[in-house]
């Protein structure tokens, strides 16, 4: 579906993706993880075909996106980062006048947008304009707008940022089901629990260039432990303790308000620090998630 | 052709949800023009050119009120479509191309002011302000007009980030353009100096043929001339338009 190599998009001076390269395989749902600024959303237009490629090859759907972008872009589907719903329509005519964009027939349009708001669940706010809708709501008929064409390809740049827990569930819901349809999904978060949700295979990204890839458990598996405990000591900086807790678990990284030690296996490593005398004031022995993997492979967190 | 005509369904749609919001501007104004320039102050008059003002009038306020509308439609909406409702980067995640987003634009900004010109004129006619049947072609004129103001204003609109811009181009292109163009009094009243300014105005010659063509007398220059240079304009600012468009919707 989707084959780069040597990717680079610069702006001036500025290099915002620095030669990736991506295969991504059709039914798969494939994400990028990084924070802002990671390149994420260039990449997702570069593959959108709305900005050009400045160096490197890619091809999407077997198709040059710069010589056949409309050709392309007629068996994407796109939900942008930012909604750009028509706010004066109504949730049925933003699916229909869009339909057209594709040169779907007007009846199979509103045949399409019937379907879809039952899909995304607004079906009861059919007639209602776009405008007083809640943030969960239009994303969801941003999805179901990407889906009128009924596209080998969605693109997802973060579909659940700035939702509230409920919706963000919801929406997950949502794409999983697309994905169990065999759609293929490409997405972009700065979540770590929406990767582990949804993502077959991920990449995560940093300063423009792939810093891993694979799936959320192999990446788990391969940068960092099977658990991981979170010691906070009071008022004391956790840097202060790297030393005295030296050689307990593989690993330890102190963040400004807590200490995180790796471990295969966590209650063992406790036991080994009330040994050494040291009385953190909380205690947490948690699974190792890809916040872990990134901020090994980084040094920094993801969200900031 | 699909997504020129898909562009131009999008705006009728919106259109129809918001049509009430111009219903003022569009209709009411200018027949509110008629009435109290052409009868209220044609009473003072003896008439311009051997006709009565009220005839004479009516014309340039046909031409004036599709000059104002296609501008107007032309930059708050063109903008907004860039900044705040993003349609435009909407369309461009569809096969839609660029030359599309114009062209489909351009067309419902005709449609607007075709329909405007038909109310116009039927009120007119009431007022037995058309005495020619040749006024039939006057809808097709201000459509033209309507394309030759509106293409560079949208490329204007896709250029700028900030709509105080908007008020200079009223302030000094619209409304001394609406003022001097022939629209309430012959060009000939101007200072010499002054009448190319008039002349070059696109508005000047959308009046002169509305007005050959309700009152039945020939335009001061040839039809053709008129028509050239209206579609020199509508050329242009397609060209501009596309060049802007293609510029914001650059990566």
């Amino acid at each position: 579906m989707i084959h780069a190599r040597g990717l680079v998009k610069r702006f001036g001076d500025f290099t915002a993706v620095d030669g990736i390269d991506l295969e991504v395989a059709p039914g798969e749902a494939f994400g990028f993880l990084g924070p802002n600024g990671a390149g994420k959303s260039s990449t997702m237009r570069m593959i959108g075909c709305v900005s050009t490629p400045t160096a490197g090859e890619l091809r999407i759907l077997g198709m040059d996106p710069v010589r056949e972008g409309p050709a392309i872009r007629a068996r994407l589907g796109v939900c942008p980062q930012t909604d750009n719903l028509d706010p004066d329509l109504t949730v049925f005519e933003n699916l229909t006048t869009y339909a057209r964009y594709f040169g779907i027939p007007r009846v199979e349009g509103r045949r399409r947008a019937a379907e879809l708001l039952e899909f995304v669940q607004l079906t009861e706010k059919s007639g209602s304009t776009v405008e007083p809708l809640s943030g969960g709501m239009k994303r969801r008929l941003s999805i179901a707008r990407a889906m009128i064409n009924e596209p080998d390809l969605v693109l997802l740049d973060e579909p659940t940022t700035g939702l509230d827990p409920q919706a963000r569930h919801l929406l997950w819901e949502r794409l999983f089901r697309l994905k169990q349809r065999g759609v293929t999904l490409v997405l972009t978060t700065h979540y770590m629990d929406e990767a582990e949700q949804l993502c077959d295979r991920l990449v995560v990204m940093d300063a423009g260039k792939i810093v891993a890839e694979g799936s959320p458990r192999h990446l788990i598996e391969t940068y960092s432990t099977r658990e991981v405990v979170e010691l906070r000591f009071g008022d004391d900086a956790p840097a202060t303790y790297v030393e005295k807790l030296a050689g307990i678990g593989e690993r330890l990284d102190p963040l400004p308000d807590r200490l995180l030690l790796y471990s295969a296996d966590g209650d063992a490593a406790v036991n080994e620090v009330h040994r050494r005398g040291f009385t953190p004031s909380s205690v947490l022995v948690r699974r190792s998630t890809l916040e872990d993997v990134f901020l090994i492979l980084t040094g920094r967190t993801l969200v900031d | 052709m699909d997504g020129t005509f898909a562009v131009f369904n999008r705006a009728l749609v919106s259109y129809r949800r918001l049509w009430q919001a111009s219903v003022f501007s569009s209709f009411i104004l200018p027949v509110l023009f008629v009435l109290s320039i052409g009868i209220g102050v044609g009473g003072y008059i003896s008439g311009v050119d051997g006709v009565s003002y009220l005839d004479w009038i009516v014309p340039g306020v046909l031409a004036s009120t599709a000059f104002q509308m296609a501008v107007g439609e032309s930059t708050f909406p063109v903008l907004g479509d860039f900044k705040w409702v993003r349609g435009y980067h909407a369309m461009r995640a569809t096969p839609v191309r660029i030359a599309d987003m114009i062209a489909g634009y351009q067309l419902y900004i005709m449609f607007r002011v075709v329909i405007a010109a038909v109310v116009f004129l039927g009120v007119s006619a009431l007022f037995g302000a058309i005495h020619s049947p040749w006024v039939v072609l006057t809808p097709l004129v201000c459509a033209l007009l309507g394309v030759a103001v509106s293409a560079p204003t949208s490329a204007f609109a896709a250029s700028i980030e900030n709509d105080s811009y908007f008020a200079l181009l009223f302030r000094f292109l619209v409304i001394p353009s609406t003022l001097f163009a022939g629209v309430f009094f012959p060009v000939s009243q101007l200072p010499a100096l002054l009448r190319p300014l008039a002349y070059a105005s696109p508005l000047w010659h959308a009046v002169e043929l509305c007005r050959a063509a309700t009152l039945g007398v020939a335009p001061p220059w040839p039809v053709a001339a008129h028509v050239a240079y209206l579609l020199a304009w509508a050329g242009l600012g397609y060209l501009l338009a596309l060049r802007a468009f293609r510029r914001r919707l650059a990566d």
